[in-house]
């Protein structure tokens, strides 16, 4: 049995925003499961809708065998959720919110004391567990947060962009600390994110989101394959635009986008086809600088089937419904 | 079961959260014992008119400064909401099985209780300044219990107001127009005797009236019956309260 079952769900707030048109997708027992888009792609509603924080207007959604609408009580038994606000009591100390969430989670009382102390030593904050929760650096706080929608010992885990807003460093540790979680729980993951690399990184399986729409779904390699040709980045001394025509014109070339000073184009068997164009810029009295050449990454993925990129450095992380959208049109 | 168990282990959130931040507490207690210490001085001879209940204005006085701070705390009591919808931390307990009604009661509860704390200082103030309490023990538990009920339902208003609006402003608009009047439109310094016939009216139906009066016929002992009447008229209107801030919930859940 699936552990999140997705079907057509549709969700308009109040304020007339349409956040989610049309999101289907499932997630099995065990799976990381990653929703990839930018921000007011419609990720985070989807993931309050799964959660029982707010109702769809159509579509059906299980959790862990439960309908969302007809039974959230279930739903919520068998589910922990990591929300992109925090939520924790900065004035308490983190075993009292822990034992507060075991509580409200109805883990029976006698064992509420053990599952806190086992869940504190697997985010490794057994040492700063009395210490007030305002003390703790963002890593610790994203770890007790992480902590908190574990220790009812959930079958489903929701993480609402868990990375956002954290220093490199700390989020590989974070990237760590999932990967060591579906190895030695086997629960179901849904991630939402706007970083291709933390998607390409951790996620068994993903759905490409754009405007309330699932656009592509499938295993990071799936989606990188199915895209044709590489990408070849070129650096030119003048006029990109005119490059890009000259480019453009070429048959293996399959599109070309400006982009400052450089081109990228996208073009079947790249590396034997760089020569090619390098001649054919010069002829036209362009000097080319450098030039890259890649393999799809998921950018191109989400270029590819949705017809824009996705600008996802320098992102500051949003607050929830905060729609505005930060994208860049390719063409 | 679940709705009282969750109710207390949320009441000892907010209570711990308070005990360990006192100063708020204390700085709301501020200005009710400047009021107690500055009117209870000046309008000392006040009482040398008839109408007055007793011939001490500070103990005419203290249960009416005890009021008004169970007000003023009690429509303060929704900016403790309003900051844990920011800070997320009422989207991290409604994702878990906890009691809905268990949010509202243990915010509530909350404020009742640090009223009553708050209450028991201005009292012991107010004894020093040479207020007596012929009600006795039992007239102080009711005077306190009074305070804890309109403070109970004055609290669930602000936190349905808080849901509702879900903006600082609003609330700090609301409570700003409606406090200090609610309190002027009551005996809370003056003998409804000497008050003006339309403020009379007016008082009659103002909770925060039945309050003073409640809790000033507690501290005296001089008139149980209409002790008990008052009380009757807070208790429906705490449930009211509990009501409101209930469909204010469920107005914000289908608005999220």
């Amino acid at each position: 049995m699936d552990a999140i079952v997705a079907e057509h769900l549709r969700k308009t707030y109040r304020n007339g925003v349409r956040a989610v048109e049309d999101v289907t997708f499932r997630v099995a027992p065990g799976e990381i499961f990653g929703l990839l888009g930018p921000n007011g792609a419609g990720k985070s509603t989807t993931v309050r809708i799964l959660a029982t924080l707010t109702q769809p207007d159509g579509g059906t959604a299980r959790v862990a065998g439960h309908d969302v609408r007809r039974d959230p009580a279930g739903v919520r038994r068998k589910l922990g959720y990591v929300a992109q606000v925090s939520g924790v009591d900065k004035h308490a100390t983190g075993r009292e919110n822990l034992t507060l969430q075991a509580h409200l989670h109805r883990v029976p009382r006698r064992q509420v004391r053990e599952r806190v102390e086992r869940v504190l030593a697997w985010v490794g904050l057994t040492d700063a567990a009395d210490r007030m929760v305002r003390t703790y650096s963002g890593g610790m706080q994203r770890r007790l947060d992480i902590a908190l929608a574990l220790v009812h010992e959930p079958e489903v885990l929701f993480l609402d962009e868990p990375t956002t807003g954290l220093d490199p460093e700390t989020r590989a540790a974070l990237w760590d600390d999932l990967v060591r979680l579906k190895r030695e729980r086997g629960l179901a993951v849904l991630l939402t994110t706007h970083y291709l690399d933390e998607a390409d990184r951790l996620c068994d399986r993903l759905a490409i989101v754009d405007r309330g729409r699932v656009v592509v779904e499938g295993t990071p390699a799936e989606l990188k394959a199915g895209v044709r040709g590489d990408r070849v980045t070129l650096e030119v001394e003048q006029r990109p635009a005119e490059a890009a025509a000259v480019l453009q014109s070429l048959d293996r070339v399959l599109e070309v986008v400006p982009n400052g000073r450089e081109v990228i184009a996208r073009v079947l068997h790249g590396a034997t086809a760089i020569p090619q164009l390098v001649t054919v810029l010069e002829r036209a009295g362009i000097t080319v600088q450098s030039v890259a050449l890649q393999r799809p990454s998921l950018d191109d993925v989400y270029l590819f089937h949705t017809g824009h990129r996705m600008i996802t450095d320098d992102l500051a992380p949003d607050g929830l419904g905060s729609g505005e959208e930060r994208r860049s049109w390719a063409s | 079961m679940g709705f009282v168990m969750d109710t207390l282990y949320l009441l000892k959130r907010h209570t711990l959260a308070t005990v360990r931040i006192p100063i708020w507490v204390f700085m709301s207690l501020v200005s009710p014992l400047v009021w107690l210490v500055l009117y209870g001085q000046l309008f000392k001879r006040i009482v040398e008119l008839p109408g007055f209940e007793t011939n001490s204005y500070i103990q005419f006085l203290t249960p009416g400064v005890i009021v008004m701070l169970a007000l003023f705390n009690a429509a303060w009591g929704g900016m403790g909401t309003l900051q844990d919808l920011t800070d997320g931390v009422i989207d991290r307990l409604l994702v878990t099985p906890v009691s809905r009604a268990a949010l509202i009661a243990s915010r509530v509860l909350h404020t009742a209780l640090t009223v009553a704390v708050q209450a028991t200082i201005i009292l012991l103030v107010g004894l020093v300044m040479g207020a007596r309490v012929p009600g006795g023990v039992l007239g102080v538990l009711t005077m306190l219990g009074v305070a804890a009920l309109l403070a109970g339902g004055i609290a669930a208003i602000s936190n349905g107001l808080a849901l509702i609006t879900r903006r600082e402003e609003t609330l700090i608009a609301v409570v700003n127009f409606f406090a200090t009047p609610l309190v002027f439109l009551s005996s809370a310094f003056i003998a409804t005797a000497l008050m003006p016939g339309w403020i009379r009216a007016i008082a009659r139906a103002n909770p925060v009236n039945w309050a003073v009066q409640g809790a000033r016929y507690a501290m005296l002992g001089s008139d149980w019956g209409a002790v008990a009447s008052y009380g009757l008229l807070l208790g429906a209107f705490a449930v009211l309260g509990v009501l409101f801030a209930t469909q204010a919930f469920r107005a914000y859940r289908r608005s999220t």
